[in-house]
């Protein structure tokens, strides 16, 4: 079946619905998603969005820029950063009066938190940005969110798995979809394309992310040529529930929750001595695997505790609500009685397609974009969280970059024809179903997607190292292989989650592969990226965005500068 | 490791004519959760197994089931507080499309019917509309819902009247009049008190009793009842 819309968006997260209810301001939009639209993965957001309103103390919007750059070390773009912190103030307001339900200061404005890297005065002490509704205020602006979408007339497709987005001659003219109840093929012919899919946790065996992030399109887009920016940068969270990966909310040590080890010391005082627990991420996790590392873990095991006994109980109920109910069902703990065990779980792709202030796809490291073609949210690369992104500022990413690539979106479309996508590129994604489908090879889905979660994460999360990553491109070269043999079980049409899972894991490896690829060409520490062979930050050589390429010699590595305009990298300490 | 039985209501649309029992046994540790175990069946035993799954701690509502005759999450169900055999279906009273996965537009599509968005026309202020926290607390069960079907699945009248709005949608009529922002109260009241809206609530307590999110939809239901006597 062939659909005509002025816009589609792949996605119905946060990046994807904000942008969604903008270009239903110029044309008909549709929204294709694979899940339910709102059981996307920012449901699940727990802690908060960042702004410097000022409900609770003084803060400023070039204290949210500071802090931004400083979190993510200096490789984010500022010209990106202050666009996002200039206008985080009128993004909240603006949700407010969308509906969306913010926990509320006693006079009844808005709540604020502190959290991590969020401070007053360019890193004096922590101030409190954070603007949430108790520990669900993905769940609470998705639904708001949703509502506004169709009340503006968006179509939605939901279960609609995108299997190709179709570039030809250097411009996007729409995608190709499998209907996942149905099994039939739907192209969809657009004037323009968001892509606004979200993040790739499942590429790691521990993870916050849900199943359904396997970073389809990024892989899609790579596959056609298009570069993928700054991909050995992956944000492993400190606080995973310990054995599930499940996020604990850097929100409880915002409420006052700190970190100890086996021995009973709050040893982010040694590496933070001013923020302590309020460090940002790729700090504290690096802390915590080097307490267990050194044998401090508790009981000399792979976690520490994540101790909210000091916090107010009334508080933890109230603000807290979430995670406490995570704690009690899945370790039968309550959180203001014992300590929670936790652990760095993978968590945020700072990586990701490379997009202009407007998110327009670029194509290549000068600059150039690709017609027809936007991106915005976590699947996005602007870059604002450098190399390292700060709690609350992604959820504040989607919304403000998810408007403006609408409204680029919705000026775009009247230069813009529409072309249909041919017979034959359809044909093609058709007979790739079909060989899956009757493939009669010995190797698992299952088991290869668990060799390369394993791998991924013994050998490129927090720490990593040249010998280490050598291996591991290797695994994934043969992992690669064993997976043109796959075979599976379900050969029916309809709801075939057996196939979407293979199709899927194709994706998980291809990205995998650049993950693993670009961290080990980058011979540098910096944010999230830490080199046990290279521990120091290198400007000089390195303060520079990584764009890989799939040619047919292999990846291929460019550079782009990093957009210095207010703060000259200085060295990063708390 | 234990092993557990799954005793698991199966259909395929293309080959059976109505649904089977199949019944699988794996090794689990009893801390994991039955949303686990259906995995390890779909990745040791049978790829062709179908559910619903994504964030896997109760956060997306993806994964509703009856799991041993009571509607639920099995990303939120651990297996040691189950008996050693686990029977799944399918949501009952929504079409089943295979297996463990039912057609929810039915669900979905009777919000639209309750102006599921905040509607106020007043200028804007300039900052956030203020509310307090006891406004706000009117609200807070209700915007927790994640829509996941459960109750509506359980609703005796649900069953006996399909165009019935049910309980997901009348929590979210409550959740726009409650609040202290919206002003389109009598609009959505005269929109729930039809024929197939709020008296067909009988106050049975399926709905509550299976809630994920331990709402107590009758409650806020019966607030919403006694309003519109009072105003209608
Ligand atoms: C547990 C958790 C807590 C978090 N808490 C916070 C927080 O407190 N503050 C904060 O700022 N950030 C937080 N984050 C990060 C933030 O939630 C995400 O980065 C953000 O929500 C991503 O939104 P998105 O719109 O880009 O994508 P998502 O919400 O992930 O949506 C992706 C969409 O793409 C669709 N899709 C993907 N592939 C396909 C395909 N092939 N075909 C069709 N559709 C497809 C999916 O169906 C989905 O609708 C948290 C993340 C996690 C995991
Ligand atoms: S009210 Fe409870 S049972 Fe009903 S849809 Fe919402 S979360 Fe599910
Ligand atoms: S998988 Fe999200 S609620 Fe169960």
């Amino acid at each position: 079946m062939t659909h005509y819309f002025d816009t589609v968006i792949i996605g119905s997260g946060l990046a994807g619905l904000r942008a969604a209810i903008e270009a239903s301001k110029y044309g008909s939009v549709a929204v294709l998603t694979k899940l339910y639209p709102t059981r996307s993965h920012s449901t699940a957001a727990q802690g908060g969005i960042s702004a410097a309103l000022e409900n609770e103390e003084p803060d400023s919007p070039e204290w949210h820029f500071y802090d931004t750059t400083k979190g993510g070390d200096f490789l984010g773009d500022q010209d990106a950063i202050e666009v996002m912190c200039e206008d985080a103030i009128r993004t909240i307001i603006e949700l407010e009066h969308l509906g969306v339900p913010f926990s509320r200061t006693p006079e009844g404005k808005i709540a604020q938190r502190r959290f991590g890297g969020h401070t007053r005065d360019f890193g004096a002490a922590p101030v409190r940005r954070a603007c949430y509704s108790a520990d669900r205020t993905g769940h609470a602006i998705m639904f708001a969110l949703f509502e506004q979408s169709e009340l503006h007339g968006v179509h939605f497709f939901p279960e609609f798995h995108v299997l190709d987005i179709v570039v030809k001659n250097g411009k996007c003219i729409g995608v190709i979809t499998i209907e996942i109840k149905s099994g039939e093929i739907h192209t969809f012919n657009a004037r323009a394309t968001l892509v606004a899919s979200g993040g790739y946790g499942k590429v790691f065996k521990t993870t916050s992310n849900a199943f359904a992030s396997t970073g389809d399109c990024l892989s899609i887009l790579f596959n056609t040529g298009l570069p993928l920016e700054d991909m050995e940068f992956f944000q492993f969270h400190p606080t995973g529930l310990y054995g599930l990966g499940i996020l604990i909310t850097e929100g409880a040590r915002g409420e006052g929750g700190i970190l100890i080890n086996g021995k009973n010391e709050r040893f982010m005082e040694k590496y933070a001595p001013t923020i302590k627990d309020l460090a940002p991420r790729d700090m504290v996790s690096r802390a915590i695997m080097t307490e267990i590392r050194e044998g401090r873990g508790i009981d000399g095991k792979d976690y520490v505790y994540l101790d909210l006994r000091a916090v107010d109980k009334k508080i933890i109920e109230e603000r807290l609500p979430e995670i406490t109910t995570f704690c009690k069902i899945y370790i039968g703990i309550d959180p203001s009685d014992a300590p929670i065990p936790v652990l760095p779980t993978a968590h945020y792709a700072m990586g990701g397609i490379p997009t202009d202030i407007d998110g327009k796809v670029l194509k290549d490291e000068k600059g150039s974009v690709v017609e027809g073609l936007f991106a915005a949210g976590e699947c996005a690369c602007v870059s604002v969280h450098g190399a390292n992104r700060l709690g609350c500022n992604s959820l504040l990413d989607t919304v403000v970059f998810g408007r403006r690539a609408g409204i680029a979106i919705g000026k775009s479309l009247k230069d813009t024809e529409k072309q249909d996508i041919s017979k034959n590129t359809v044909d093609k994604v058709i007979n790739n179903i079909d060989g899956l489908l009757n493939a009669q090879g010995k190797e698992k889905t299952a088991t290869l997607r668990s060799e390369l979660q394993t791998i991924m994460m013994d050998k490129c999360s927090v720490f990593r190292n040249e010998a280490d990553m050598e291996g591991l491109v290797k695994e994934i070269t043969i992992i690669k292989e064993r997976s043109k043999r796959l075979g599976i079980k379900d050969r029916g049409k309809k709801f075939n989650t057996d196939l979407l899972e293979s199709i899927e894991l194709g994706h998980l490896i291809n990205v995998g592969e650049v993950i693993a690829l670009s961290a080990l060409q980058r011979r540098e520490s910096r944010g999230s990226h830490y080199r046990e062979d290279f521990p120091i930050r290198d400007d000089e050589n390195w303060l520079k965005h990584t764009f890989a390429f799939k040619t047919e010699r292999g990846v291929e590595f460019r550079y782009k500068p990093v957009t210095i305009t207010r703060f000259k990298p200085e060295e990063r300490k708390y | 490791m234990k092993k557990y039985f799954f005793r698991i209501k199966r259909f395929d649309p293309e080959k059976d004519s109505s649904p089977q029992w199949k019944e699988f046994t794996v090794e689990m540790e009893p801390t994991e959760r039955a949303l686990d175990g259906l995995i390890k069946i779909k990745e040791t035993i049978d790829g062709s197994l179908t559910f619903r799954k994504s964030c896997a701690h109760g956060i997306c509502g993806s994964c509703a089931m009856k799991i041993n005759g009571k509607n639920g999450l099995v990303c939120q169900t651990i297996i040691k507080d189950m008996p050693d055999t686990i029977t799944l279906e399918p949501l009952q009273a929504f079409p089943v499309i295979k297996d463990l996965v039912v057609d929810m537009d039915p669900f979905f599509s009777k919000n639209e019917l309750v102006l599921p968005y905040l509607i106020n026309n007043e200028p804007p202020p300039e900052r956030e509309r203020i509310q307090s926290p006891e406004d706000q607390g009117k609200i807070l069960q209700s915007i927790t819902c994640v829509m996941c079907g459960s109750c509506t699945s359980s609703c005796p009248s649900y069953w006996t009247d399909k165009k019935y709005l049910g309980p997901s949608a009348l929590l979210k009529a409550y959740r726009f009049i409650f609040d202290t922002r919206d002003r389109a109260t009598d609009e959505r009241l005269k929109r729930i008190i039809t024929h197939h809206g709020l008296w067909r609530c009988h106050s049975i307590y399926n709905c509550v009793e299976v809630c994920p999110k331990e709402i107590d939809i009758t409650s806020h239901i019966s607030k919403l009842k006694r309003m519109a006597v009072r105003k209608l």
